[in-house]
């Protein structure tokens, strides 16, 4: 971040340190909004956070420390759990693993867009929550905005917000009681809307890429039913998320069934690769989709396709 | 309070960091940037992001049992008033501060 330096700058060296000044307060300005959503749910939960924790007889500082060092959400809350039990580290270490375990998945995903991070790059990393992945899956850098800084200042927003929110909790939980039940709630409403935005976001640019579909082999004789398969096949992966997780939490209970069900998406996605890319470009004849990798004719706008020429 | 000393509450929460970060950063160091990515890893890539958040969703509906206490209907009302609401108006903090202001009434009062 940028801070006051001494006096005696060449004139040269200032007017570019200036010209980096207002290239980052511009990514500031644009990743601002995007993060109202988490802003919201992380005050919420770390509000929430911050009374259990107050509420096992830890001050605020333990919550200030475990936001900046752990950030992460819902760990944070079993971690609670493992400091107010007898010193167990390497159940600490399992349990950690097994509870972000999906953390994996996040990484995977943003091999791509982080990149060309920089020197950034070890802090999203770091800063990677189910909260901030989301966002970073959705938003879309606007025009004239430096893509670093903006996801950048998204990841840095969020965790600032978990921060303060646990720091609210932790310290007004100690002054005042108040009941939080339900408050965890703030996390699935957030997730419900991110699902609700992803998959607009699908059906949008299935509707606008149609001008592809004219490559497709007849889909009006029997529209109806073609257009339900459709609709079915764009969705898929969000489906195939919904109903492998389910069948895994029904099958293996509720403590063992996300790690079932992380092999069960991992293996239908790779079973069911063909229906999951887009079928508009990957019908096309091949020499329409030549040289480009299988993920650019995704259907979905991804950050790293509007990077590209 | 804690039965845990003062060096082991840090050291739980430096293994915990750890840990986090690991899961974070496992990825990263398998498929470095430097390297192409395989074609089956990009897919993943861009289709995980959907069927991971549909897990979250799941995810967060664990604990409600559908045949005791107050049979999940919380949760079904407060969900249903989340999508609604974000379906018709795309506003996030009615659909979030609603939602969980909604739930929590539900939990506390209602139910």
């Amino acid at each position: 971040m940028y801070t006051h330096r001494p006096t005696r700058i060449p004139p040269d060296s200032e007017r570019k340190m200036k010209g980096i000044f207002i290239m980052k307060r511009k990514a500031f300005r644009a990743a601002l909004p995007c993060t109202l959503p988490v802003m919201m749910g992380y005050i919420f939960l770390g509000i929430a956070f911050g009374v259990l924790l107050s509420g096992k007889g830890f001050s605020p500082l333990w919550a200030l420390l475990m936001s900046v060092c752990i950030y992460a959400g819902s760990m944070q809350f079993v971690a609670i759990s493992i400091m107010a039990a007898p010193f167990a580290p390497l159940s600490a270490f399992l349990m950690t693993l097994m509870v972000n375990a999906r953390h994996l998945f996040y990484g995977l995903s943003m091999l791509e867009p982080f990149k060309n991070m920089g020197r950034l790059k070890p802090y999203m990393i770091f800063s990677l929550t189910d909260e901030t992945y989301s966002l970073l899956c959705g938003v879309k850098t606007p025009e004239g905005v430096d893509r670093k800084y903006f996801l950048f200042f998204i990841s840095l927003l969020d965790q600032l917000y978990w921060i303060a929110g646990s720091c609210i909790g932790a310290i007004a939980g100690n002054l005042i009681p108040f009941d939080s039940t339900g408050i965890d709630f703030a996390m699935t409403s957030l997730f419900l809307v991110i699902f609700v935005e992803q998959w607009e976001s699908v059906t949008d640019a299935s509707r606008t890429s149609s001008t592809c579909t004219a490559a497709l082999p007849a889909p009006s004789s029997n529209g109806s039913a073609t257009a339900f398969i459709r609709c079915f096949s764009i969705h898929l992966p969000a489906l195939l998320g919904i109903g492998i997780t389910l069948l895994c939490l029904l099958l293996f209970g509720t403590d063992n069934f996300l790690v079932f069900s992380m092999a069960g998406i991992l293996a239908a996605l790779l079973l069911f690769r063909r229906q999951c890319s887009p079928s508009d470009l990957s019908s096309l004849p091949p020499d329409c989709a030549a040289g480009q990798a299988p993920d650019s004719a995704s259907a979905i706008p991804s950050k790293e396709q509007e990077n590209r020429p | 309070m804690t039965p845990q000393t003062f060096l082991q509450l840090c050291i739980t929460i430096a293994i915990i960091t750890f840990a986090t970060v690991l899961s974070r950063a496992l990825p990263f160091f398998l498929f470095p940037a430097g390297k192409e990515t395989p074609p089956v890893i990009r897919y993943l890539g861009t289709v995980l992001p959907y069927a991971v958040i549909a897990m979250l969703v799941v995810y967060c509906f664990k604990n409600v049992s559908v045949f005791s206490g107050s049979h999940g209907l919380p949760e079904l009302i407060a969900a249903a008033f989340v999508i609604i609401a974000h379906k018709r108006r795309h506003n996030l903090l009615l659909s979030i501060a609603g939602g969980t202001a909604l739930y929590m009434l539900l939990v506390q009062v209602v139910f």
